[in-house]
């Protein structure tokens, strides 16, 4: 027995459930980060003045900037990954993916010398409320990545391309899901970059 | 959705979604820009809120396709971004107005 | 929709697809209630000896005393981890789940006549994340440090140093992520899958007060999330988080960077903990909205505005956190603003009771156990929020903060409150879950000395408060002068908190004794008119209903004059 308007929308609610559900889950998440973001303004009204100025000079915005752009074009790809597959264009489909796939793990090798480069330099964690609060919050948003490339990677392996055979409208479904959640990703670095690097 | 499943209709999607990458990709720019202004603090922070602002409503708008998303989304969105404001700015408040006992911070280093 | 012709669709499964990890809503829900259930009894034991201890102090406690050091009297640390975790188990690991995640992934898909929840296999998981959480939390009491000792509120700086807090932190965690699928699915549920002809209004208060109640677990909970990431780090990594700068700790100054915030943490944990609290009262208004109805042949007087109440509560409850803090020195704007929202939330509570109140008047009352229990609701309910009021007023609340006062308040809300709520719960929809009817008289049993033991702990604990008697003392209050006039009410409290367990018994002898040879059930033993009725008892195995299930009316249709009996089910045309 099939769970009613997983593939076909409720007439008065307009919705499939993955949908509705996915917002949901996009809704407590942005509470999640809300909860982190009202931590730093709280932190930096209770830092002496001028010191997260300080800390945050320490961080490389060349870098940041890279990473930004990197994000907003895996962010590109992937709407246009599921758009081919509403065009039933499955190798344009793996191809974006691919793309979108590619630009993460290049986030994440940014982030990576990133953070040894701070490692290096003896800047930890513990070194201020700045430095917690930027490791946190990088730190839960680079999990966040993480997690969307294992969901990536489950679409873009034959794993799943059954699903596309037997049922592609159930299939480009799950991949807006995903697109939306990652798009999700894409907005919380969009208002880090600025709160934690230029400001 | 079904009326937008017209390969048109996806086309001129795609469309959109190249020319809100473009935006995007100057936006970032001139975030950066703006970081080198000469203006206070709470300038600065009000500046680059409403940049990011903007990247966001084009990120939520069109590439999540909130511009054409049913009701009960935004309503729940709303609702959410509601409690959001005030998980910040309450919290904020209540730590600029005190009632005096503020112990000022202490450099013991 | 008819059970008959899936039988093909589904391979055989084996007992653990069955019964482990199975994806079924139904099982789903009774692993959850027997989980739950079970860390509520452990829970109320933890403070059964604490009680010992407060009723008399050195002496050894009975059967376990054992475990403890000292000629099998409890230390302080040992007394302050009983009291952090009875509080944390009993929220997170008793109440919480059985609420929502057993009342409320049973009865939702049945109560809006769907075959399932939207997300079966999420359910397992969210399950399975809350078990997993359980087992860890319960740990922290056979690790080396032991279990968590800084009160169900964590507050820093003691929390970033005492022991037993990591593992607690770690187990939150887990139980916040299982709390967010469920209720994302209880959501989706209720939104996508209610049956034709089952519009908003025509759901009935239980379901109404889950969606509610979903909401606030979904938009609630993951502020403290980050809290507990923050403190954690504080812990493990020596972030500042919450660590001012110039503490001192035993003489010395602690060596990590400051300026940190312990406000902090109180606001993001109260963001959270306010709307937990109405987490834990919603379900049980619904079921006693049930349970009234069923139970006075009437319609619930004043649905609708019942309704708008429960939402209206739902969301003023994220604007009243910081009554809990009126001590930490806000200034008088804010004090003013949360102490206002906070009365104001007092109107839809007070709608809703009253309402209840009103649904009785004229009804042909049936005082079977489930009835009791929600009758019994009422009163208990009433004093709960009565004595909430002085609590809200900052000006009261600067002299009854933190001390027994605030606990007498906030366990008449919970437990003769929320608890008695889901005992007429159980009673009500045992013969549907199991097709076999509980005993009436073991019933009375368990309700009559419940109630009276249940007054019996909570009331003198006003008396004691306005004494002002603190709060987590391990040695209940001795060493303060104040306190000397009402100390004597401890011997009188433990004596009924230890008469409140046996009184339990009956009830779980009834459980056990009716699973194998209670009374058959019927489909709709108790003649109610809302969609679980209309399932088997117990429900089909996959799928639930036998029949489709279309919906012709409102959720309480009782008395009404032209029905063959006195009412008339939603479902039945």
């Amino acid at each position: 027995m099939e769970i009613p308007y997983s593939i076909e929308e409720r007439e008065d609610t307009g919705l499939i459930n993955s949908k509705l559900g996915i917002w949901i889950f996009l809704a407590s998440e942005v509470m999640l980060f809300g909860g982190l973001f009202s931590a730093y303004i709280f932190l930096r009204l209770a830092a002496p003045p001028g010191d997260f100025e300080y800390w945050a000079s320490k961080l490389s915005v060349p870098m940041a900037t890279v990473n930004t752009m990197v994000l907003i074009s895996s962010s590109v790809s992937m709407v246009m990954a599921w758009a081919s597959l509403k065009l039933k264009d499955f190798s344009k489909f793996k191809m974006y993916m691919g793309i979108t796939l590619l630009c993460s793990a290049l986030f994440m090798v940014i982030k990576y010398f990133e953070y040894t480069s701070k490692f290096s330099h003896d800047i930890f964690p513990s070194s201020s409320t700045f430095m917690a609060i930027y490791f946190t919050l990088t730190g839960l948003h680079g999990i966040h990545i993480l997690g969307g490339v294992v969901v990536m990677l489950y679409f873009y392996l034959p794993f799943s391309h059954q699903l596309w055979h037997d049922q592609p409208e159930h299939f480009t479904n799950r991949v807006e899901a995903l697109g939306l959640y990652w798009h999700f990703v894409d907005l919380v670095w969009i208002f880090l970059f600025p709160v934690l690097y230029l400001l | 959705m079904s009326s937008d499943n017209s390969k048109e209709a996806i086309q001129e999607h795609i469309r959109v979604y190249m020319m809100v990458f473009g935006a995007l990709a100057v936006l970032t720019v001139i975030t950066v820009l703006a970081s080198f202004l000469k203006v206070s603090t709470s300038e600065a922070i009000f500046l680059a809120l409403i940049i990011a602002s903007i990247k966001a409503s084009l990120v939520a708008g069109y590439f999540m396709h909130l511009i054409s998303e049913k009701s009960m989304i935004i309503s729940i969105l709303l609702l959410t971004v509601f409690f959001f404001f005030i998980m910040i700015f309450l919290p904020l408040i209540s730590y600029t107005d005190n009632a005096g006992v503020h112990v000022p911070w202490v450099s013991i280093k | 929709m008819s059970s008959n012709n899936n039988h093909h669709d589904h391979p055989e499964e084996n007992f653990i697809q069955k019964y482990i990890f199975s994806v079924d809503h139904k099982v789903i829900g009774i692993q959850y209630g027997i989980t739950s259930l079970l860390f509520l009894l452990f829970g109320f034991s933890l403070m059964a000896i604490m009680r010992w201890q407060l009723a008399y102090p050195g002496t050894e406690i009975p059967i376990v005393g054992f475990i403890f050091g000292e000629g099998g009297v409890l230390a302080s640390e040992q007394y302050n981890s009983l009291g952090a975790m009875h509080g944390t188990i009993m929220i997170f690991l008793g109440i919480v789940p059985l609420a929502v995640g057993a009342f409320g992934n049973y009865l939702v898909p049945l109560q809006i006549g769907a075959i399932d929840m939207a997300f079966p296999k999420l359910n397992a998981a969210s399950y399975w994340t809350y078990f997993v959480g359980g087992v860890i939390m319960i740990s922290s009491f056979f690790m080396p440090e032991g279990a968590a000792r800084s009160g169900w509120t964590s507050y820093p700086p003691l929390s970033i140093f005492e022991n037993g807090q990591t593992i607690w932190l770690i187990s939150m965690i887990f139980l916040i992520t299982s709390s967010l699928l469920g209720s994302m699915n209880i959501i989706v549920t209720i939104v996508q899958l209610r049956a034709p002809g089952l519009t908003w209004m025509r759901l009935p208060l239980f379901t109404w007060a889950q969606f509610v109640t979903s909401f606030l677990l979904v938009l609630a909970f993951p502020p403290l999330e980050a809290a507990a990431v923050m403190q954690l780090m504080d812990r493990v990594a020596s972030t500042s988080f919450f660590l001012p700068s110039g503490l001192v700790m035993s003489g010395e100054i602690v060596d990590v960077a400051g300026s940190g915030s312990p406000l902090l943490w109180q606001h993001l944990f109260w963001f959270l903990a306010h709307p937990e609290v109405y987490v834990l009262i919603l379900p049980a208004l619904g079921i006693v909205g049930e349970i009234l109805a069923n139970n006075t042949r009437k319609p619930i007087w004043g649905f609708k505005s019942i309704v708008y109440s429960m939402v209206f509560l739902g969301f003023v409850s994220f604007i009243v956190w910081a009554h809990h803090m009126f001590l930490t020195g806000m200034g008088q704007a804010m004090s003013a603003f949360f102490q206002t929202t906070t009365m104001i939330i007092s109107i839809p509570s007070v709608v809703i009771l009253t309402s209840y109140f009103l649904s009785l008047w004229g009804g042909s009352i049936r005082f079977n156990t489930p009835m009791l229990f929600a009758l019994a609701f009422l009163p208990m309910f009433g004093i709960g929020g009565l004595t909430g009021l002085p609590l809200g007023l900052a000006a009261s609340d600067i002299y009854l903060h933190d001390t027994y006062y605030v606990i007498g308040h906030f366990h008449y809300v919970v437990a003769p409150g929320t608890i008695f709520a889901l005992f007429a719960g159980i009673y009500y929809w045992f013969p549907k879950m199991t097709g076999k009817k509980m005993s009436e008289m073991l019933g009375k049993l368990h309700f009559w000395p419940s109630l009276i033991f249940m007054n019996g702990i909570f009331m003198p604990m006003f008396i004691q408060g306005l004494a002002g008697v603190s709060r987590r003392l391990a040695d209940g209050g001795e060493s303060y002068a104040h306190a000397s006039g009402v100390l004597e009410w401890n011997e009188f409290m433990s004596i009924s908190a230890f008469c409140l367990g046996l009184a339990q018994i009956p009830f779980i002898v009834n459980i056990i004794m009716s699973l194998f040879s209670g009374e058959k059930a019927s489909r709709n033993p108790w003649d109610s008119t809302t969609i679980e009725w209309a399932a088997p008892s117990p429900p089909v195995g996959h799928g639930n209903f036998d029949k489709p299930v279309d919906v012709y009316r409102t959720s309480y249709e009782y008395s009404v004059p032209d029905a063959k009996k006195d009412f008339k089910p939603q479902f039945e045309k």
